[in-house]
């Protein structure tokens, strides 16, 4: 038992992905557990380790944490990345979970049937340039200061980087309208735990290759 | 300008209210205003009220607050229904998603096509009655304390009150494996507040019926 974070998932991104970024970003150290086929998954469901029966579950301080917002509202909050007080929480809470309706729409866009895939492809790059990305930059242009909430590095920042980057994956050039979001990638890629994790051999997860749809799917369904 | 926070949102429940419930548990009064037209609708977003175009909208201390979970996670952060620390957080937050996966079957329920809501509600009856009442139970039991978390009233307890109440419109007989979750019903229908919430006159909103699904569909334009 090493006192590190253990992380319950399939070896990919899907709603573990922004938990690896938060603690990467906070410089913790994690092991991860990846579920191969869905033996795996009903085994730990068998071992009562999964509270709803889903994962993500993360192992930590003691507790099997499920539930994406509650392990991530855990771990912003144990490494002071949650703002310092209500409304700066507010704030945060507001802007996060915008990026995670961005951030399934992102995730999900692999695993669309083929019939579906162009029109998915169209709204989630819609919404990401005309609904999101106009409302960070806006936010960034009033206050002019490095990060997003409170003059101070916090888990939106962090969130904000991963679906930048991930939106990028699909159009490379989606920030050309957005030059104060430009330089905040540029920014928040070059903190140092941020730039570790960019580089190759860390934890952060590739894009879903077209073979390993399958595999993923038959573990959930 | 009264003061009270101020709810925007459509003449039913959808997303908008376990934040009523919420409010209403901390015994804080507040004003609405009803979305009835898409013209209402566009104004707002025109007005640059709307951070993401999206209601609900809740104006509370000089905040036009959007995005469910941060307007509940800051009224409960406000009115100490979040418990002492952030262990006990965890466990709130735990639970509050669980049951608001739930409570998004039911959400959605009526606006499926009526060919597949046969399947719906056994949908919501198989997760309620496996996956999600189960859990409630078995914390009530292990700990035997009248709240779910840390032996006080939270905002769990608001949220599984609410999805209860919830399923058993549909599914009147659906708490009959679980006697824990029965006395749990009972025991915070009483807290004050709630029951002042439960009485006619309320806040509180109905089922959503026809009128409502056609409102929805008719501002957002759908």
């Amino acid at each position: 038992m090493s006192g590190k974070p253990k992380l319950h998932y399939f070896n990919g991104r899907g709603r573990m992905e922004p938990i690896r970024w938060l603690l990467a970003a906070a410089g913790v150290e994690f092991e991860e557990c990846f579920m191969e086929k869905k033996d795996d998954l009903l085994k730990l469901r068998k071992d009562g380790a999964l509270l709803f029966e889903q994962v993500p579950m993360v192992e930590i301080d003691g507790m099997k944490l499920v539930q994406t917002r509650a392990i991530c509202n855990y771990i912003a909050s144990k490494y002071n990345l949650y703002g310092k007080d209500l409304k700066e929480r507010a704030l945060i809470d507001m802007y996060v979970e915008a990026m995670m309706d961005l951030n399934e729409l992102l995730m999900a866009y692999p695993y669309q049937p083929a019939d579906k895939k162009e029109q998915h492809f169209a709204n989630m790059l819609d919404k990401a340039t005309n609904r999101y990305f106009p409302v960070f930059e806006k936010v960034l242009k009033d206050h002019g200061q490095d990060y997003l909430v409170g003059n101070r590095f916090s888990r939106v920042d962090v969130q904000l980087l991963e679906i930048i980057l991930m939106a990028e994956e699909f159009k490379p050039d989606i920030l050309v309208k957005f030059p104060l979001l430009q330089s905040f990638k540029e920014r928040i890629s070059n903190i140092p735990t941020i730039k570790k994790f960019l580089q190759p051999g860390s934890q952060r997860k590739p894009l879903p290759e077209e073979k390993d749809i399958p595999k993923v799917i038959q573990i959930f369904y | 300008m009264s003061g009270k926070p101020r709810l925007t949102y459509f003449n039913g429940r959808g997303r908008m209210e376990p934040v009523r419930w919420l409010l209403a548990a901390a015994g804080v009064e507040f004003e609405e205003v009803f979305l009835e037209t898409s013209e209402q609708y566009e104004k707002l977003i025109k007005d640059g009220v709307l951070m993401f175009q999206q209601v609900p909208l809740v104006e509370i201390d000089g905040m036009k607050m959007v995005q469910t979970r941060a307007i509940l996670s800051y009224i409960a952060g406000k009115y100490n229904l979040y418990g002492k620390e952030l262990k006990e957080r965890a466990l709130i937050d735990m639970y509050v998603e669980g049951i608001t996966d739930l409570m998004q079957m039911i959400l959605m329920f009526p606006f499926s096509p009526p060919e597949e809501k046969g399947k719906n509600l056994d949908s919501i009856k198989d997760k309620a009655t496996t996956r999600y009442f189960p859990v409630f139970e078995k914390v009530l039991k292990q700990h035997g304390q009248d709240f779910l978390v840390g032996n006080k009233f939270s905002w769990a307890d608001i949220q599984l009150i609410e999805a209860i109440l919830a399923v058993e419109e549909k599914i009147p007989a659906v708490l009959s494996g679980f006697p824990q979750l029965q006395a749990f019903k009972i025991r915070v229908s009483n807290v004050p507040t709630i029951k002042k919430f439960l009485q006619p006159g309320s806040p509180r909103k109905p089922p959503p019926d026809q009128h409502y699904v056609e409102t929805v569909l008719k501002v957002f334009k759908r």
